[in-house]
């Protein structure tokens, strides 16, 4: 295709836009509302998932170790607790902090009380690692290899919050995808029904093309092109929209419901659209393509 | 030129369109078409623009054969074909202008032949002062102009009308028989499918005529001899 050519067809996809001003706002109107809806849909998910993950994060592995373990043994043991990929931090507090940070938090009214322990450390066994989980649902493999390790004395582990996390994270997932799948039939079945108006519209156009003896690419091009830039209008306004409507919505509920905001955090603006706004214009330019495509393979046969 | 050997064409209906058809027509000739409807008339067009594919026989153009065409060699035997149909089938969300430099776009000529192009045809056809115009502000004998124009722009050497005076009026259709009397004097083979008994019989030229898929006959300087 000669470049003259090329800017040919783009000024004619641009102008069709035009001409058919009434098509071209129910394609923008269709695409625009799928998007928004499964825009909706990724945010309302994506805070979930990052909320069930916080929580998993959460929830820690507490390890003690055998009476006089040596230091080395205690370096040793860490080094191979953190190159488990499961494992997302091990910190180590000694039993001197243990007993210090037991004082700020039992005797701080009352220093005095805990002067009778000065030079001995009620809690000298009491040295341990708190291991965070990067994915709760390891929780198991890693207890079991802690407890199998030597020099380990004793485990602390909640059973009954890993199984709840993931088993909620596991329904977030099934539910989303469910609704997303949903979503997307819908939004199929409406651009279709877009697109067979369409076809209405253009039949006689692209027959006269194709009989003063248009080659297909010609009769093709100012199509994909209006199709990409519909789509990618469809999906700029609602992915503009969303953008506004998701920080209101999260300073109000943060306002509102400050007890329950208090144990989560929402995900930022920024990190929500960053995903989503890419994604919704490789969807929305995707099914402009895809329907100009289906709109025009049928007729280009003359 | 134009060459059809044994060509029969049946719809899916299984009734036939074109039976058995020969027909030979020489470069530069000026041939009427004429049959009444159901004759195969317009079956005819369809099968030399390659809309249409023969259920049998041959049919070649300019030493093509059709039948063997690959599909992407179609925009190119129909840019050596000009069409004009009964219904006009002018691009009606662009003016005169664009709807005769359109025919030249598809071929990728460049802008500035289409710049010298297009006026000298708007001319030819009389419309020089209209080419802003869109179709439906013109009258039917217009719009057929501009559809001349079109199918005249990138130079074919054959130009189709089927029934090209169909919608006009006797003025109109007599102003557009002298505009293809005039491009067949400029070397273009001209194929008229019409029902135009006066312009037949007036034109003397060579006349085919159809009836029922058939070539009932073929003379050089006919007549219109069928009766409705």
């Amino acid at each position: 295709m000669k470049i003259s050519t090329f800017a040919y067809c783009f000024n004619q996809g641009i102008k069709n836009i035009k001409r058919n001003k009434l098509f071209s706002l129910a394609s923008v109107g269709t695409i625009a509302a799928c998007i928004f809806m499964m825009g909706i849909m990724y945010s309302v998910i994506a805070n979930f998932q990052h909320m069930v993950k916080e929580a998993g994060e959460s929830v820690s592995i507490t390890v003690f170790f055998d009476e006089g373990i040596s230091p080395d043994k205690i370096t040793f043991l860490q080094d191979r607790i953190e190159k488990r990929p499961e494992v997302a931090s091990v910190e180590y507090t000694s039993a001197e902090e243990a007993w210090d940070n037991f004082k700020k938090q039992y005797f701080s009214s009352n220093p005095e009380l805990a002067d009778g322990f000065k030079d001995d450390n009620p809690l000298a066994n009491s040295a341990y690692f708190e291991i965070h989980l990067k994915d709760v649902s390891e929780q198991q493999s890693l207890v079991d290899f802690l407890k199998s390790s030597d020099g380990v004395r004793q485990v602390n582990y909640s059973d009954v919050t890993a199984s709840a996390l993931t088993d909620f994270a596991k329904m977030v997932g099934y539910v989303s995808m469910t609704i997303i799948l949903v979503l997307l039939a819908v939004g199929i079945f409406l651009i279709s029904n877009t697109v067979m108006i369409g076809i209405a519209v253009r039949k006689e156009e692209i027959k006269i093309m194709k009989l003063i003896g248009a080659a297909d690419y010609f009769v093709r091009a100012p199509f994909i092109v209006e199709g990409i830039v519909i789509g990618i209008i469809g999906a700029v306004i609602p992915i503009i929209g969303l953008y506004f409507v998701y920080k209101e919505v999260v300073s109000y509920l943060m306002g509102q419901f400050q007890t329950i905001t208090s144990s989560f955090t929402f995900l930022s603006a920024h990190s929500v659209f960053s995903v989503m706004g890419p994604v919704a214009l490789i969807i929305g330019g995707g099914i402009g393509l895809a329907g100009s495509m289906i709109t025009i393979r049928k007729h280009l046969k003359v | 030129m134009i060459e059809l050997e044994n060509v029969s064409k049946a719809y899916s209906t299984g009734a036939p369109a074109i039976k058995n058809m020969n027909l030979k027509i020489e470069k530069g000739e000026f041939v009427f078409i004429v049959g009444n409807s159901g004759s195969g008339k317009s079956t005819l067009i369809k099968l030399l623009l390659k809309e249409l594919e023969p259920t049998e026989g041959t049919i070649s153009i300019n030493g093509k054969v059709l039948n063997k065409m690959k599909r992407s060699k179609i925009p190119s035997l129909r840019r050596d074909m000009g069409v004009v149909f009964q219904d006009f089938r002018l691009l009606k969300d662009r003016n005169v202008y664009e709807n005769i430099a359109f025919a030249q776009r598809v071929v990728e000529t460049p802008t500035r032949v289409i710049k010298r192009r297009v006026p000298a045809m708007l001319s030819l056809v009389g419309l020089s002062e209209k080419y802003r115009s869109f179709p439906k502000e013109l009258s039917g004998g217009e719009q057929q102009r501009v559809a001349l124009a079109r199918a005249l722009v990138n130079n074919p050497s054959i130009l189709l009308a089927d029934e090209p005076t169909g919608n006009l009026d006797p003025k109109n259709s007599w102003e557009i028989m002298k505009l293809l009397e005039e491009i067949n004097k400029r070397g273009t083979t001209v194929l008229v499918v019409t029902h135009n008994r006066e312009i037949v019989d007036a034109m003397s030229k060579r006349v085919i005529t159809m009836n029922k898929g058939v070539v009932v006959s073929d003379e050089k300087k006919g007549g219109y001899i069928y009766e409705d």
